[in-house]
């Protein structure tokens, strides 16, 4: 047991170290998800103003979007950095010592949850800026990033799956925008029971994305929603369990030492 | 075959998908301590061996024993006995060299205490510690390659695998690197099995020298005894005029049998003609020549004998030759 921390810890530290040695990966994923909130907020504003609209303030509303949109990044950077290292043979540096599969993918996975964490704190940060209450208190905040934290592992474990499969870095790049869809075909700009359009409103209630932004939304302007941690919870985890499997199969097929 | 081999190969094969058998029942003996140098063109098979024997690949047929441990079988046994610096340095530019030897050690299992210590011997081994704290991506290629052989060691391997360790280096660079493998077997009886396209770095650091071509063994042997096969030297002519080719070409092949491959005009002697021998011919029959050199046999020609091709020559024809020909799979 000791042999795979020690071998995890080693691999995460030289993910976090990567992450933080390359500012012009790590902070698109803080920027652009904010960005993309203010012209939201700014656009959809009078959104607030229909009824049964369940706060007065769109800014709060569409804090939740930046957590789940950050986490899409991980998919990207835990993908690409992993294929990066199939192309460049690092992985076969390192199939060639002792180390265990399950702390590849562990180091992998700690650096990029490490950054799910920092965004996360990032996106508490710039609410807290703009005058967001969140109704769940500092436990909730606490929850929210537990939460966010999970997320990243599931998205992180989806990119490491999909280098694991193609090992190229361009083939995840290419993926990332079809990813970018699940999260425009949800509920990020309007509560799933005020979309008036039938097709759009199926789609994002049986797109999962749909229940991890209302589980981070029940935190910021409802307090504690059972059903919305539950469903969000229970999305998370079988988004990252399943993930996981593939990655560990991925990864398995990948090393072929023998 | 002796017992205490490091390295035995016997019948080995790896076939690919869609592609010619990469490696080709070749049988391998390496002694402790000796520098093997595995000798062939591009598209040869000789990193699809090294593949094999380091456990990344296992093969198609035939049995592989390194350290004493069977590749297929054992693997993580072989690995532990072994160091290895695959081609291209497959390093990660944003880590600085320090940061490779700490992942490499903490990697390997070496303890707490022995990490630093043994990470800045290594350095100061490869020369590099005054560029310790640099990011690799600033490295010269000779320094990434020297930093790929420092991680190679530090779990103090009894063998390691140099694959083509000196390709793209500049020639003070790769005189570096030889001195210290040499080193290496020399003074801490390190067995190295390297890979080379260059006949210099074969003639140079090898005790023994394999040459394969097209997947198959096609000589083998110390490189002294290698040329002494060969055994006759060579002349080699450049007229003075292009006009002059065809007549030079016809007055040599009075001396011996005519060489192919190479741009000036030459003949392997046939046994009792010298240089002088040739030189009165020519001056008996008044021919002009620009310049005419005797050469003792080289690798090259060695190559040239068992395949019919120099080493150059196949280099040029493995880069054409259309893809999925000996494509890998990984």
């Amino acid at each position: 047991m000791s042999t795979l921390v020690t071998q995890a810890g080693a691999l995460a530290m030289r993910s976090i170290a990567r992450t933080a040695r390359q500012p012009a990966s790590a902070i698109p994923p803080l920027i652009f998800p904010v960005a993309l909130m203010a012209v939201n907020a700014a656009g959809l504003r009078s959104s607030t103003q229909l009824p049964g609209f369940p706060t007065g303030s769109f800014l709060a509303f569409a804090l939740a979007v930046p957590f789940i949109q950050g986490a899409l990044f991980s998919t990207m950077n835990a993908g690409t950095d992993l294929a990066r290292d199939i192309q460049t043979g690092f992985l076969s540096r390192l199939s060639l010592t002792p180390m265990r599969g399950s702390a590849l993918l562990a180091g992998q996975l700690a650096g990029i949850v490490v950054l799910g964490l920092v965004q996360a704190v990032f996106y508490v940060i710039v609410g807290f800026v703009v005058g967001v209450d969140f109704e769940a208190g500092a436990l909730g905040i606490g929850v929210l990033l537990v939460f966010a934290a999970l997320v990243s592992l599931g998205f992180g474990a989806l990119g490491s799956f999909m280098a694991l499969r193609t090992g190229s870095g361009e083939s995840i790049q290419g993926l990332f925008p079809l990813l970018f869809v699940f999260l425009f075909i949800s509920s990020m700009n309007a509560p799933r029971n005020l979309i008036a359009v039938d097709w759009f409103r199926y789609a994002a209630t049986l797109n999962p994305v749909s229940y991890l932004i209302e589980c981070v939304r029940s935190l910021i302007i409802t307090g504690w929603d059972a059903e919305a941690l539950a469903l969000g919870f229970g999305v998370a985890a079988a988004i990252a369990a399943g993930s996981l499997v593939l990655a560990s199969r991925g990864l398995k097929t990948r090393l072929t030492r023998t | 075959m002796s017992p205490g081999n490091s390295i035995v190969a016997e019948q080995l094969v790896r076939e690919f998908k869609k592609g010619p058998r990469a490696v080709d029942r070749i049988d391998l003996y390496v002694a402790p301590g000796e520098i093997y140098g595995f000798l062939g063109p591009n598209g040869a098979g000789k990193s699809t061996t090294v593949l094999m024997l380091t456990t990344l690949l296992p093969p198609t047929s035939g049995t592989a024993r390194v350290a004493g441990f069977d590749v297929v079988k054992e693997g993580p046994k072989v690995r532990a006995s072994i160091g290895a610096a695959l081609q291209e340095a497959a390093l990660d530019p944003l880590l600085t060299g320090r940061d490779h030897l700490r992942l490499q050690t903490m990697l390997q299992g070496i303890p707490r205490e022995e990490r630093k210590p043994r990470g800045n011997e290594l350095l100061e081994r490869v020369g590099l510690t005054e560029a310790a704290d640099r990011k690799v991506k600033g490295y010269s290629g000779g320094m990434k390659r020297r930093l790929d052989l420092a991680l190679a060691l530090v779990h103090r391997p009894s063998i390691i695998f140099l694959d083509e360790p000196t390709t793209g280096l500049d020639p003070q660079s790769r005189a570096a690197l030889w001195e210290e493998v040499a080193r290496l077997a020399r003074e801490d009886g390190v067995t190295v099995f390297l890979t080379t396209q260059y006949l210099e770095e074969a003639d140079v650091l090898a005790d023994r020298v394999g040459i394969i071509d097209h997947g198959r063994i096609v000589a083998e042997g110390t490189p002294a005894a290698l040329k002494a096969e060969i055994g006759r030297a060579s002349v080699h002519a450049v007229p003075c005029r292009e006009d002059d080719r065809a007549s030079i070409a016809a007055f040599l092949r009075r001396f011996g049998e005519p060489l192919g491959g190479a741009g000036d005009l030459a003949v392997r002697l046939d046994a009792g003609f010298g240089l002088a021998d040739v030189v009165r011919a020519l001056d008996a029959d008044g021919i002009a020549v620009d310049d005419i050199e005797l050469r003792q046999p080289t690798l090259d020609d060695v190559f040239l004998a068992k395949t019919g091709r120099t080493l150059e020559g196949a280099a040029e024809e493995a880069e054409t030759e259309p893809v999925g020909a000996g494509a890998r799979r990984r």
